[in-house]
């Protein structure tokens, strides 16, 4: 209401401003503003951070060691990081190929209808509130008494791949089984992330590839996933490092380790494993490099995909 | 970071008569596959969720269904068989509404600090509050057992001292919404108008930038709520009882409440993104009539 009524002054900007800051003594107050959210950065970010990162570098009488890296070392380990690679790029490509085909087929519709908002509300509850809740609605549905698992069963399956998976119990409770849920937060998440690059579709390039004589087909494959590509491949990054952090969808349906999250809880829990103590650090350390990896990645990606919006 | 940039020159694309049917041209799929698509995407979704309600009906193994559990937070809830997860539940409300305060005391007058005087350093402080996204929770946590060591000898083991962690983890959520208003509204030419019209800095803040950033704090608040309310990794490393971590421990003793709650928390949480989804149409609306 106010954006409509005031204009702005017809006094150049910089004349009006030049009177805010002119004392010296103005300035530091305002910089005194910025202080409240800095310390709490730093006091909350910044020191658990490096806390996290460093603790990996200490023994367990504080001393500087690098013999924590041992356990690199450890085949367990080594297989809890291979599992959650193979996690995360699984859900991650899945999700991206899903989640993508969502997007087009919400292309055209209004933001500001009810079917987007009903998406995009759906979309961010099961991207970022899952979780436990999640977990105990896949336990209703493919676990050992789920709904889908009693069907197959009533059907005339009654060993199926949900109450029976490799021989070793319910599927819901083992790694490979964490694919069904992952999905059901990767999906929301990808429509959420690729909608906007996808929305930036500008209908002229449809115009000029119909005036060429391009078909559909045509436009699809020369103009709208090359431009998309950059945008599809962040987004993919993103979903990987999402499914490569998430813990508490796992910590709900599993009890021991399997990924590197949960080995993390292992370490943190345990005080059984003597001299491993600030495994946890190492662990952390580990998941950091990979996300670093991971957001160099797809800031690149993100400053090629921008390169089309303006 | 792309959706804001996105979503203004979308309003300003939009003008084309609605009632006009996209050309078979058009890079938007047909009626009919649009339905398709979606129709499947949205049983595929709904199942595991009619799966919970389902299974909360049930009535033992007979197959038989009915409200029993339902009833029974009542009548077994008086009896303090769920005292734990009703304390969860008020411990999250706490913890919420002090991330709620940080981000509108700590967070919200930075930004329009940094906006307005500092715009220089806006880059700086969005990677700070990105950041938390590329850190996993669980090593965070790492690091806040050690913190937390120290808060909880200054303000004693209180749940709502979760708040400060949980206000990290909301940073992100909270910092776009927000940013994308500033962005959306030209704080600098309002203020030196107020100004140059006498407005003193405390009433251009109370009088014109916050009423011209409500929607973006209203989906900042209403996200924070729903990032709080279902925070589990921190509150399970820290040993707090919070509205998940009681989820998880009725269920090994009463799975059908346990999946009630999530149930009732997952349509909640819909229910308050949808508000935030309809209130920024709104604010849309509004700024292109």
């Amino acid at each position: 209401m106010v954006t409509s009524t005031v204009v702005a002054p017809v006094t150049p900007a910089d004349q009006t401003r030049g009177a805010e800051v002119s004392t010296p003594r103005r300035r530091a107050v305002t910089w005194l503003g910025l202080v409240p959210f800095g310390v709490y950065v730093v006091l909350f970010l910044a020191v658990p951070a490096v806390l996290a990162i460093a603790s990996g570098f200490f023994d367990g009488s504080g001393a500087f060691t690098l013999a924590n890296f041992a356990a690199y070392t450890n085949p367990t380990i080594l297989q809890n990081f291979f599992a959650s690679i193979w996690i995360s790029a699984l859900t991650a490509a899945l999700g991206a190929v899903f989640g993508a085909i969502i997007c087009f087929a919400l292309l055209g519709t209004r933001p500001d209808r009810m079917l987007r908002s009903a998406v995009d509300s759906a979309s961010s509850v099961l991207a970022q509130f899952g979780g436990v809740m999640l977990a105990f609605a896949f336990i209703a549905t493919i676990g050992a008494q789920g709904v889908l698992t009693k069907w197959l069963v009533s059907i005339g399956f009654t060993a199926n791949v949900f109450n029976n998976f490799n021989g070793s119990g319910p599927l819901l409770y083992q790694i490979p089984g964490l694919v069904i849920p992952y999905l059901y937060f990767q999906i929301p998440l990808m429509v959420l992330t690729f909608m906007p690059a996808m929305e930036g579709l500008k209908s002229t390039w449809a115009e000029a590839n119909a005036t060429l004589g391009g078909t559909r087909f045509t436009y699809w494959t020369r103009i709208g996933m090359p431009i998309l590509a950059p945008a599809f491949f962040g987004s993919l990054i993103l979903l990987f490092a999402n499914a490569f952090s998430s813990y508490a969808t796992a910590a709900a349906l599993i009890s021991q380790g399997g990924i590197v999250p949960l080995a993390i809880r292992q370490q943190l829990t345990s005080e059984t494993i003597v001299g491993v103590a600030n495994v946890a650090g190492v662990l952390a350390l580990g998941m950091v490099v990979v996300m670093i990896v991971l957001m160099t990645a797809y800031s690149a990606l993100q400053r090629r995909a921008s390169r089309w919006r303006r | 970071m792309s959706a804001t940039r996105a979503t203004p020159r979308l309003a300003a694309t939009r003008p084309t008569p609605p009632k006009q049917r996209a050309p078979r041209y058009a890079a938007a799929p047909s009626r009919t596959t649009r339905s398709i698509i979606l129709v499947i995407t949205g049983v595929v979704f709904l199942i595991p969720i009619l799966s919970m309600l389902e299974f909360s009906l049930r009535q033992g193994q007979t197959g038989a269904h009915g409200f029993d559990h339902y009833a029974a937070i009542f009548t077994a809830g008086s009896a303090g068989t769920y005292d734990v997860l009703f304390q969860g539940i008020a411990n999250s409300i706490a913890i919420c509404l002090v991330t709620v305060l940080i981000v509108l005391v700590l967070l919200l007058p930075t930004m329009i600090l940094v906006e307005v005087k500092y715009p220089k350093l806006r880059g700086i402080l969005e990677f700070v509050c990105i950041i938390p996204i590329t850190i996993p929770s669980i090593v965070l946590v790492v690091g806040f057992i050690p913190v937390y060591s120290v808060v909880a000898g200054i303000f004693g083991s209180q749940p709502w001292t979760l708040g400060f962690a949980v206000g990290i983890i909301v940073l992100p959520y909270a910092y776009r919404p927000i940013a994308s208003n500033l962005a959306a509204v030209e704080v600098v030419t309002l203020s030196e108008a107020a100004r140059a019209l006498g407005a003193g800095w405390l009433q251009v803040l109370w009088r014109v930038i916050l009423p011209n950033l409500r929607p973006g704090i209203l989906s900042a608040c209403f996200i924070t709520i729903a990032v709080v309310l279902g925070e589990y990794t921190i509150a399970s490393f820290l040993s707090q009882n919070t509205f998940q971590t009681a989820l998880v421990l009725v269920q090994h003793t009463d799975p059908y409440v346990a999946v009630i709650f999530a149930v009732f928390a997952l349509i909640f949480a819909f229910i308050l993104l949808l508000v935030i989804g309809r209130l920024g149409a709104l604010g849309r609306s509004r700024s292109r009539a």
